[in-house]
């Protein structure tokens, strides 16, 4: 048997060669840099979205329906969120249903078929198509020969969450154990039964958190809406015709030298980025509480 | 209530019987499945419905339009090269710097350096990064990081003045590498998320056994996780290139939208989709196709990166 | 009817039935006879196929992607496998009890009035969930409580509901997959106790893994065995006759073998 060495028995990190050590520690260092610089810029822009926003985030600002003419300050963007609330209506009813159900069938009667598989490639492949591909889209079926309209606006957007909507609802439908499905099939309910009574009921928190996040997500596009919704300085309720949504204002108001509808901007800014934020919030919430 | 079940046998039926339950059974089962496939088909009727909006400038111009430079609405004559040039340089930027960052994030989120109470916010803080609306990164960064980096891009820009990327007139702000930078931040989330989900999807043991053997938590990481998470990378790299080469507003606000080419990233250019966003809204009927034609061009450069990385995944992950 | 009166009719009958999965055969040759208002029992080593001849009595195992039956099996007389028959008709004649105890996340009193609930039965839900409650022995244990979630329940209180859930829509068989292997030896012996009280008015098919349980409770027993075929197992009744017969004095070696804990 060999004898050990007072050496051998040496387990601090001195044991590893310095240069081992040295690359380890800088590389670690490196990886916590790295981390900053990506959070960094994140806390910068929400302390001046804040900061900034604030100024012109008042009741008359939310309430008032029209904007300034250019270089006058008075006037709000109500209108505009109310048009913002139109075009996510019809984006949802267009593609809550048809995405949920979708996704049920992939989940619960088509799983590990050939036509799921070719579904969800279609669907994370279209997942991948600019947000300002589903506006030329939406233009070309919906605008061309019609006019601006939010509703077809609404139609982009669908398009846009479409397949999150899907992808989202079928990672919750697969978290069901399937022990459920078995005990509500061996009682002699039918498919139609057991999905709406048992299987979609147990995914309910999982897939409303898919589709509040699909939602919010949506309501801070502004691509898609450029050439769709476009843009309307007054108040409009009508579907069928133009109407002002924050997103694409704060952009129009960012590219014009005028202070008041900077401010204005700053403001849309503001209340798109807690529009997301409480949605984040509210999905990790349901997220941790389900995982215990 | 006495026992029933003596009686029910008298009354066996189990055959098919055509009542509501049943009818409603089967056109639910099918109502979906006629929806999936719909959902099948979206993608076809997008790539459909904008190349025959497209049509008409794709006959007028056909390929010369992806290699002549003029933009003139008034004469009808277009071609994209300028914003090709800078779809790919602002992407191209983003990768460079998001690469690493993203990398070196997924490893740091994985690799047990940071206790939870550290990692969760900061996986919460990057969630948020993806979630905010590009509008408004746009809108911070013509009025916060434009003068913030001014004073940096001239300086750079004078000392540099040799490096035909770093070259030209003293810079104003808006340019290619300013979009590129604000992308990076923006993509960095795809990286991150998909590399950290194939570091986690690797065999425990994989990393076990180089431990064992006596490697640093640093060499375990160089020589077997990332080699073994290859193709789980290699897709998240090309998934954020997608997203950077559609990202519109950040482009349509900051990127300058010059209708030439300049070398120089630190000078205005466009990319395609800024050229889109800026001049849809009041364009004639030819302009009109010759922007669908610009979007088509966009379109297939993202499906084909997206169907790769698509097929990349799923072939290294049997999703 | 006359099946009613006799004692020991059969309900079902089992001819030569094979059961596939895709192209491979899982158990071959099956042949028995399940008397009325009796416990049979299937045992055998893993991989012998009990599991799924018992799925093939209620059609569970039409859920299975590429799952194929061949041979006769009859319920009453009818045949379970022609195409004018309802699945969904067979489940709600035909309850199941599976492995895990699987309560749907729902309260106690919805657990049980979920069947008779989705198939409209015109009852009294209030004096059905207590009937089967009692019958499952589980009554005076929830009964303060039948508002609390189902899944709150210990694992032997989950099983029991998951009987009670069979018994509300009324039907004639029970068929349990190894009901007892995931509960403690004292749960095991209640839901042993239960069987025994339900066989008064049920007929029972029980898998079990679990020797000495098949001779305690069942009237009849199934010996399978498995055999290896090229690369895959296939299984296949190797014996069935009452119990004291296949555990006292079995035909088969096999079987002998098996019982006497010689196998493997």
């Amino acid at each position: 048997m060999t004898t050990l060495q007072e050496t051998d028995l040496d387990l601090s990190s001195a044991s590893i060669s310095p240069l081992r050590n040295y690359t380890g520690k800088v590389l670690t260092v490196l990886s916590g840099v790295f981390v900053a610089i990506i959070v960094i810029p994140l806390a910068i822009v929400l302390w001046d979205v804040a900061k900034e926003g604030v100024h012109r985030l008042n009741w008359q600002t939310l309430t008032q329906t029209r904007f300034p003419p250019p270089g006058l300050s008075e006037g709000g963007f109500g209108h505009a969120i109310v048009g913002t609330l139109m075009v996510l209506a019809t984006a949802a009813t267009l593609s809550f249903p048809f995405g949920v159900l979708a996704a049920v069938y992939l989940s619960e009667f088509g799983r590990g078929s050939k036509l799921a598989y070719f579904v969800k490639f279609s669907c994370n492949v279209l997942t991948g198509v600019p947000a300002i591909i589903c506006g030329l889209f939406a233009y070309a079926v919906a605008v061309q020969g019609r006019g601006f309209s939010a509703f077809s606006g609404g139609v982009a957007l669908a398009v846009l969450m479409l397949p999150i909507v899907i992808r989202s609802t079928e990672e919750a439908l697969l978290l069901v154990p399937q022990d459920l499905r078995l005990a509500s099939i061996g009682i002699g309910s039918t498919r139609f039964q057991t999905t709406m009574r048992i299987v979609l009921p147990t995914a309910a928190p999982g897939i409303v958190t898919g589709l509040i996040l699909a939602l919010a997500r949506s309501a801070g596009e502004a691509a898609p809406l450029l050439f769709t919704a476009f843009n309307n300085n007054f108040w409009s309720t009508n579907l069928f015709g133009p109407v002002a949504t924050l997103p694409v204002m704060t952009y129009f108001f960012a590219i014009i030298p005028y202070r008041p509808q900077q401010e204005l901007a700053w403001a849309g800014a503001l209340v798109l980025l807690a529009i997301v934020l409480i949605a984040s919030l509210i999905s990790r919430f349901v997220v941790y509480k389900t995982k215990l | 209530m006495t026992a029933t079940t003596t009686d029910t046998t008298t009354d066996v039926v189990i055959e098919k019987q055509m009542n509501a339950s049943r009818f409603l059974d089967i056109g639910f089962v099918r109502a979906t499945l006629g929806l999936a496939v719909l959902a099948g088909i979206v993608l076809f009727l997008v790539i459909e419905e904008t190349v025959k909006a497209a049509w008409p400038a794709i006959q007028q111009y056909g390929l010369a339009f992806l290699w002549t430079t003029r933009w003139n609405p008034v004469e009808d004559i277009y071609g994209v090269l300028p914003q090709i040039y800078g779809t790919f340089m602002t992407t191209l930027v983003a990768l460079i710097f998001a690469i690493p960052l993203g990398i070196g994030t997924a490893i740091f989120l994985t690799e047990d350096f940071a206790p939870r109470w550290v990692r969760t916010p900061i996986a919460f803080a990057i969630e948020l990064i993806v979630a905010i609306p590009s509008v408004v990164l746009g809108l911070w960064g013509i009025f916060v990081l434009v003068p913030a980096v001014r004073p940096v891009f001239r300086w750079l820009n004078e000392t540099m003045q040799w490096f035909p990327l770093f070259g030209g007139p003293p810079p104003r702000g808006p340019s290619i590498l300013l979009v590129g930078l604000i992308l990076s931040i923006m993509i960095c989330p795809i990286i991150i998320s998909i590399t950290r989900s194939t570091f986690e999807s690797l065999p425990r043991n994989l990393r076990d056994g180089a431990l064992a053997l006596g490697a640093t938590r640093w060499e375990t990481i160089l020589t077997v996780m990332i080699p073994a998470g290859l193709s789980g990378i290699v897709s998240s790299i090309m998934l954020a290139m997608g997203r950077a080469l559609g990202e519109t507003m950040v482009s349509a606000m900051l990127v300058g939208n010059a209708n030439r080419i300049n070398i120089s990233l630190m000078q205005p250019g466009s990319t395609i989709t800024a050229l889109i966003a800026s001049q849809f809204g009041e364009a004639g009927r030819l302009q009109v196709s010759a922007l669908m034609y610009a979007g088509v061009v966009l379109m297939v450069v993202a499906l084909l990166i997206n169907i790769l990385a698509e097929l990349i995944i799923r072939k290294f992950q049997n999703v | 009817m006359t099946v009613t009166q006799q004692k020991l009719a059969n309900v079902f009958d089992v001819k030569d039935l094979n059961v596939y999965y895709g192209s491979a055969l899982a158990v071959k040759n099956v042949t028995m006879a399940i008397p009325e208002r009796q416990i049979t029992a299937f045992i055998g080593p893993s991989g012998c196929g009990k599991s799924t001849v018992l799925r093939c009595f209620n059609r569970t195992n039409d859920l299975i992607p590429g799952a194929r039956v061949e041979g006769k099996l009859t319920y009453h007389g009818k045949d379970l496998y022609a195409p004018n028959v309802d699945p969904v008709s067979v489940r709600r004649r035909i309850g199941m009890v599976f492995q895990k105890p699987n309560p749907f996340p729902k309260t106690i009193y919805d657990n049980v009035a979920y069947g008779p609930r989705v198939l409209g039965m015109k009852v009294n839900l209030d004096e059905v969930v207590e009937t089967c409650l009692k019958k499952a022995a589980l009554w005076d244990e929830v009964k303060d409580k039948l508002r609390d979630s189902g899944q709150s329940l210990s694992g032997g209180q989950q099983q029991r509901l998951c009987i009670a859930r069979a018994l509300a829509v009324k039907p004639d068989v029970i068929l349990m997959d190894e009901p007892c292997s995931a509960l403690d030896p004292i749960s095991t012996r209640r839901i042993e106790e239960l069987m025994k009280e339900l066989k008064r008015d049920y007929t029972i098919v029980i898998v079990t893994h679990n020797m000495q349980q098949a001779s305690r409770v069942s009237d009849m027993t199934a010996f399978f065995s498995v055999e290896l075929q090229g690369s895959h197992r296939v299984g296949e009744l190797m014996e069935y006759d009452r119990t004291e017969v296949i555990f006292n004095s079995p035909v088969k070696e096999a079987t002998r073998d098996y019982v006497e804990g010689r196998f493997g």
